[in-house]
This record gives structure tokens, C-alpha cells and sequence, in this order.
């Protein structure tokens, strides 16, 4: 039995932990169930499971980001309930704290970056006009280790414990000393895992877009996605290693007793917080950044201009990246380091304002007499401007070190970085699936049902997040399970409850709408429905598994644009066979193994955690003498697939 | 035969055995700590740069330039990143 305790979890009875345990039961086997009902197993592993297709694996991405949105956001709402009332008692307070650490690690790394790595893994490709990215199979196994990161994470809550240290997870708190049950274990090889897979990511894309544009597309014809997804990357590849050892750190001092960030023995708890936003404000603007990218290729698109400024928009995203590196000490202006290193942190902070306001006046002047759509994809990026920059502004608050002694660790923080993420990154995410949906599906998302969901979901996030601004300057500290009523916070957090309802009603009906639209919308949208502008929208909808049935040839930033209004030649020379890589089941067996190495590895069960080792090494031994070279694709068949379309040129 | 003999690479090899020979003396030296350790960083990286272009080709590529520009960003990112953890941790820490 002591074996099988350590599985339990840990004590506190609450009805709410059984209703999870039985919903995770029951969703598991009504998806097996019905995949075996509707006999798809063969479809969903050749197909999907194994693909190595940049447009599928974005897809399980952005498939895998909304359910991590729902999961997270079910906690969010369950947090607002909880701090509606003064002195309520709908979550205990350890249930409290594992469902703000929750709501944070899901939200960030297993939403946020699965978003816009899958928009990324959609569209780049697409928009440098190339087959795939540089390394298929790596990609896919990018895509697996994140997956297996993040049921990883989510299995915590009913097996063991979930962390309970919050998102920054800061030591001493995290340490075995104050932290003892297994939840911190789980947050360390979570994020190690998916971390891991999204390094490989960060190498590969760069890869592909240095190594892999068509022909006559410079650097500086690159659509400003790309660019940005450019940008993203590189500051992937610098920023991780550094999560990467500072969860090895972690680990290595919670399981195996070392003293890293230990306040004993010349261990230096304050090192993980230094380590953390090293890491953890770089991911910041890889989070914002693609963001930027979408929203450019969107005001473009909808003002029917070209993109203001693109030299400027490319410079401010270099700069940015380079600033975001150093400014991390911001996140711990009040640890107590002397008024000059927090001078040094405030003014690069404030810095970083003057690029990001560069591309919002870009973004403003493309609209500028502009014949603009209000398409769905379009309000999202309209509203974004305004809320991004009241965002924007009360970061400029927090930069002021001085000032910041005031805001630290209240809701006023808790506000601004929500104000600056929502609009910035899950507003950007929305609209780039919404635009690049027919892309994906060959069909277009109902523009009601769409607009109904940006109502409820701009004046949801107003009323979630302006009231924290007002209750964070009167004092309320964040991460507080309850307050007194005497402190007067009471109809505020009401009013926030409110707003966060009626954001998870947007988000219902954005579901509602994939539903509707899937059964109604008319399939004949055409290859171009929304008249863009970039080299993504010359091939058809949906995107067939090659992507261009010719390497187009690029003369000019917005190729597809010139190619229809000015006459540029996109597609010289005639179909060849193309060559393709093979599907390959080793990436999700692969990633496989190294969820049930990271299980054991939590636990402290040893030998588990020996024979997946084994395992491990097993794949990698394969891998390097596996002999695959792809597959070819005939003249005739691409020929027949594009007469289908209605004929290539 | 002057294009066959590789005399970037012997060159190349003379000199970062001379570096290596550097960075043994202060073992041998008696020397203060801050002095040894500033031989030995000042050596390390030089002697990084040598492999990096004599023997791993970097800038022997079309894309020579990319690969410099990465490569002063991540050793900028890494200096700026392990200065900026001692100034906020070590010195300017009352």
C-alpha cells in the first residue's frame, strides 16, 4: 500500500476533486469510445497522429491550445467565484492556490505558446512558399512532447497533487520544505518536457526561414509574419536553456537534495526568481510578437493597404527582441538589490515602449484612409489597439521601481499584464484562426455568431480586468483566497465575476460557431474570400498536401496582391513531381516514452524511470539508422488534385 | 600545391596550441586570482572564436553573415545575461 499512496491525493477532501477524477474519466471514455463507435482509429493514426504535414500538426496545436484555453479558463472562472463575495468558501485555500499556479502554467505555456506555435507551423511555411518546415519529423516530435507536457501537467490534479506555488513558482516556497507533496515535481518536468520540444521548434523554424523562402523572396520581402515569427524564435533559442537549467536546478535540489535555491548551505533562493524571468520575460515577447505578426497581416488585409512602415515594423521587432533580454529584474524591483540596479531595469523597461509604440502608430497609419472591412478578424485587431495600449501604459506604471513598491504583488498587476496579454496574444490568436480558417478547412466561420463572440468577449475582458486596476491600487493583494468585507473589495470582484462569465460566453460561442459553421457554411469560398495580400492566399483552400503545386517565384513584399492587381508572374516552369516526407509513428512514441519517464521520474519510482531511460535512448538508436527518404508525389496525381481546385495556371 | 596545403588550418592550430599554452602558465605562475582568472577567460574565448572560424567553417558559407550576426547576439545575450544576474543578485544587493 505505501507503493500506491504516494499516488493519492494529498489530504483535503473536496467534492470538487472527485467531480474531476470522474469528468476526466468519463470525457477519456466517451473519446474512445466514440472514436471506436465511428471506426476512425486508422484515420486518426495514419492521418493525424503520425502526420509530419506543418499544416496538420499546426492544427493539433491550435486544437490542443483551445482545450488548454478551456481548461484554464474553467479555472479562472472558478477563481472569480471564489473572490466574488467577501469571506466566500467555495474553494479552500490550497485548492485556491493549485487552481491560480494551474490557471497560470496552462495558460502561458500550454495555450499561449501551443497558439502561436501553431499559427506559426500553419502559416509560415505558406507565406515563404515552401513545402514543409526544415525538419518534419523533428517538428512532430516538437508537437508530441508538448502534448505529453501538458497531460503531464493536467493528470497533477488528480493523481499526487497539483502544484500549488504559482506560475513563478518561486523557492523557498517551491522547495521540498514548504512545498512537500509531488506538485512542484510535476511542474518541473512539465514545463521541462514541453520547454524541450519548444526549443526544437525555435531551431527549426529558423531553419526553414533562412534556408527554405522561394526563390527572389529577400529578407526584406518576407511578409511580416514571418518576420516576427523570425524574431520569436530566435528569442526561443536564446531565452529556454535558460528554464531548461533552471528546472534541472529545481529538480535536482527537490529531489535530490541539493541546495540551489535553498536558503541553507550557500543556496540562493532569490537565484530561481533571477533564473525564472531571465527565461520569463523573453517569453513574454515571444508570446506578443506573433501576435504583432498576425495583427499586421490582418490591418493590411481589411484596410486594403500595404503594411505602413515595414522597415520600421521590422526594426522595432529586432530592437524589442534584444531589450527583452534585458529587463527581467523588473519582475523583482522590491527584492531588495539598491536604486541602481532597479534605475538600470526601469529605464530599459520603459525602452521597450518606444518600439512597441512605433508599430502601433504603423498600425494606425495603415488604416489611415484605408478602405477598411469590419470583418470579425478586423474588430479583434481593431479593439486590440486601444485596450493593447491602456495596457501598454500601466506597464509603464510598474516599470517606475519606485512606484512599483506600491503595485507589487497586488491586482494592479494582475490587471496590467492580463490587459496586455488578452487583447495582445488570445485576441490576435482568435482573429488569425478566424482569418486563416478557411485556409485550414475550406470554409468560412459564420460572421455573426463571430461578432456576438467579440462583443461578449471585449466587454467581458473590460469588466473582468478594469475593476483589479481600481482594487489593486486600494490594496488587494493578488493570489488571496478571501477578504474581509470591511475592506470594501466586494462589488468590484462582482463586477469582475461578471466580466468573466461573460468572456467564457464568447469563448462558448466561438465553439458554437466552429459547430454552425461546420454544418451550414457553403464550401465554395473560393482561394482568396478575404482579397489578402501575402503569398499564403496563392495556393487553394484548403491547402493541399503539398502547397504550392509550383514553387512560386517573389518579386515583392506582398506577392500575392501584386500578382493580382499589378501582374506579377508568381508561378514560372511546369508541375514536377514533388518530394515529400513520410508519416512516422516514432514521434508520438517517442514523446510517449518521455511522459512515462517523467511520471515515474515525479514519483521517485526509479525503476520506472531506469526503463524508460532505456526506452529513450532505445528511439534516439533507431532514429539514427532508420533509413526514410520521402516519398514522391506523381506529376499526374498533382495535376488531377489541381483540376479539382478548378485548375492551376 | 601553395592551394592544397592548408595553411589557415596550421596556422590556426600553432595558435590555439599557443592559447592553450597560455592558459596552462597560470598554473604554473604564481599569480593574484583575479589575474589567472582574467588569463583564462580572455584565452577561453579567443580560443572559441579560432575553432569557430578556422575549423568549425563558419564564414566560409554563402550565409557567412547570418552566422556571425547570430552568433555576437548570443554571445551579447549570455554576457549581458550573466553581468545583469550579478549586478541584480552579487553587487547591487544590499
Amino acid at each position: 500500500m505505501d507503493f500506491l499512496d504516494r499516488f493519492s491525493i494529498p489530504p483535503h477532501d473536496d467534492p470538487m476533486l472527485y467531480a474531476s477524477i470522474v469528468a476526466i474519466g468519463l470525457v477519456s471514455i466517451a473519446i474512445v469510445a466514440g472514436v471506436t463507435y465511428f471506426k476512425k482509429w486508422g484515420y486518426l493514426w495514419n492521418e493525424w497522429l503520425t502526420t509530419v504535414d506543418h499544416k496538420r500538426i499546426g492544427i493539433m496545436y491550435i486544437i490542443s491550445a483551445l482545450l488548454m484555453l478551456f481548461r484554464g479558463g474553467a479555472d479562472a472562472v472558478m477563481m472569480r467565484l471564489q473572490t466574488a463575495v467577501p469571506e466566500n468558501s467555495f474553494l479552500n485555500a490550497q485548492h485556491y492556490n493549485e487552481v491560480f499556479t494551474t490557471h497560470g502554467v496552462v495558460m502561458i505555456i500550454f495555450m499561449a505558446m501551443a497558439f502561436i506555435i501553431g499559427m506559426m507551423n500553419f502559416v509560415v511555411p505558406l507565406q515563404i512558399g515552401a513545402r514543409d518546415v526544415a525538419f518534419p519529423r523533428l517538428n512532430a516530435l516538437s508537437f508530441w512532447l508538448y502534448f505529453a507536457g501538458a497531460m503531464l501537467f493536467n493528470i497533477s490534479f488528480v493523481v499526487g497533487g497539483s502544484p500549488d506555488a504559482g506560475w513563478t513558482n518561486y523557492y523557498p516556497l517551491a522547495g521540498t520544505e514548504f512545498s512537500e507533496h509531488v506538485g512542484v515535481n510535476y511542474y518541473n518536468w512539465a514545463l521541462q518536457i514541453s520547454g524541450t520540444g519548444t526549443l526544437m521548434t525555435g531551431i527549426n523554424f529558423i531553419v526553414t526561414i533562412m534556408k527554405m523562402r522561394a526563390p527572389g523572396m529577400k529578407l526584406m520581402k518576407m511578409p511580416m509574419f514571418t518576420w516576427s515569427a523570425l524574431i520569436t524564435n530566435l528569442i526561443i533559442v536564446f531565452a529556454f536553456p535558460v528554464l531548461t537549467i533552471a528546472l534541472l536546478l529545481g529538480t535536482f535540489d527537490r529531489q535530490f537534495f541539493t541546495n540551489f535555491f535553498t536558503t541553507t548551505d550557500g543556496g540562493m533562493d532569490m537565484m530561481w526568481a533571477n533564473l525564472f524571468w531571465i527565461w520569463g520575460h523573453p517569453e513574454v515577447y515571444i508570446l506578443i510578437l506573433p501576435a504583432f505578426g498576425i495583427y499586421s497581416q490582418i490591418i493590411a488585409t481589411f484596410s486594403e493597404r500595404n503594411l505602413y512602415g515595414y522597415k520600421s515594423m521590422v526594426a522595432s521587432m529586432v530592437i524589442i527582441s534584444l531589450l527583452s533580454f534585458l529587463v527581467w529584474v523588473h519582475h523583482f524591483f522590491t527584492m531588495g538589490q539598491g536604486a541602481v540596479t532597479n534605475s538600470i531595469f526601469s529605464i530599459t523597461t520603459m525602452a521597450i515602449a518606444v518600439p512597441t509604440g512605433i508599430k502601433i502608430f504603423n498600425w494606425l497609419l495603415t488604416m489611415w484612409k484605408g478602405k477598411i472591412r469590419f470583418t470579425t478578424p478586423m474588430m479583434y485587431s481593431v479593439a486590440f489597439i486601444p485596450l493593447f495600449t491602456i495596457g501598454g501604459v500601466t506597464g509603464v506604471m510598474l516599470a517606475m521601481a519606485s512606484a512599483d513598491y506600491q503595485y507589487h504583488n497586488t491586482m494592479f498587476l494582475v490587471a496590467h499584464f492580463h490587459n496586455v496579454i488578452i487583447p495582445g496574444v488570445v485576441f490576435a490568436m482568435i482573429a488569425g484562426l478566424i482569418y486563416y480558417w478557411p485556409k485550414m478547412f475550406g470554409f468560412m466561420l459564420n460572421e455573426r455568431i463571430g461578432k456576438y463572440a467579440f462583443w461578449n468577449i471585449v466587454i467581458g475582458f473590460c469588466l473582468a480586468f478594469f475593476p483589479m486596476y481600481i482594487t489593486g491600487l486600494n490594496g488587494q493583494a493578488r493570489r488571496m483566497y478571501t477578504y474581509s468585507e470591511a475592506t470594501g473589495f466586494g462589488p468590484l470582484s462582482m463586477l469582475s465575476f461578471i466580466g468573466a462569465l461573460l468572456l467564457a460566453v464568447g469563448f462558448v460561442l466561438i465553439v458554437y460557431n466552429v459547430y454552425y459553421s461546420f454544418r451550414y457554411a457553403p464550401r465554395n469560398v473560393g482561394d482568396d474570400p478575404w482579397n489578402a495580400r501575402s503569398l499564403e492566399w496563392a495556393t487553394h483552400n484548403p491547402v493541399p498536401e503539398y502547397n504550392f503545386a509550383i514553387t512560386p517565384t517573389v518579386q515583392s513584399e506582398e506577392a500575392f496582391w501584386d500578382y493580382k492587381k499589378n501582374g506579377y508572374k508568381l508561378f514560372n516552369g511546369e508541375i514536377k513531381d514533388i518530394h515529400m516526407p513520410n508519416n512516422s509513428g516514432w514521434s508520438i512514441i517517442f514523446a510517449g516514452i518521455f511522459f512515462v519517464f517523467a511520471f515515474f521520474f515525479v514519483f521517485h519510482v526509479w525503476a520506472g524511470v531506469i526503463i524508460a531511460f532505456l526506452g529513450i535512448i532505445g528511439c534516439m538508436i533507431y532514429r539514427s539508422f532508420e533509413k526514410d527518404d520521402g516519398h514522391h508525389i506523381h506529376k499526374e496525381e498533382i495535376e488531377e488534385t489541381e483540376k479539382k481546385f478548378g485548375g492551376a495556371e | 600545391m601553395r592551394e592544397l596545403f592548408p595553411m589557415k588550418q596550421v596556422n590556426g592550430y600553432i595558435f590555439s596550441l599557443l592559447l592553450t599554452v597560455i592558459a596552462l602558465s597560470v598554473y604554473f605562475f604564481d599569480m593574484s586570482y583575479a589575474m589567472g582568472l582574467t588569463i583564462l577567460v580572455v584565452t577561453a574565448f579567443i580560443q572559441a572564436g579560432v575553432q569557430l572560424v578556422v575549423f568549425m567553417h563558419a564564414g566560409e558559407s554563402k550565409d557567412k553573415n547570418a552566422i556571425y550576426v547570430n552568433t555576437i547576439y548570443g554571445v551579447v545575450i549570455a554576457v549581458l545575461t550573466v553581468l545583469g544576474s550579478l549586478l541584480a543578485m552579487i553587487w547591487g544587493y544590499y
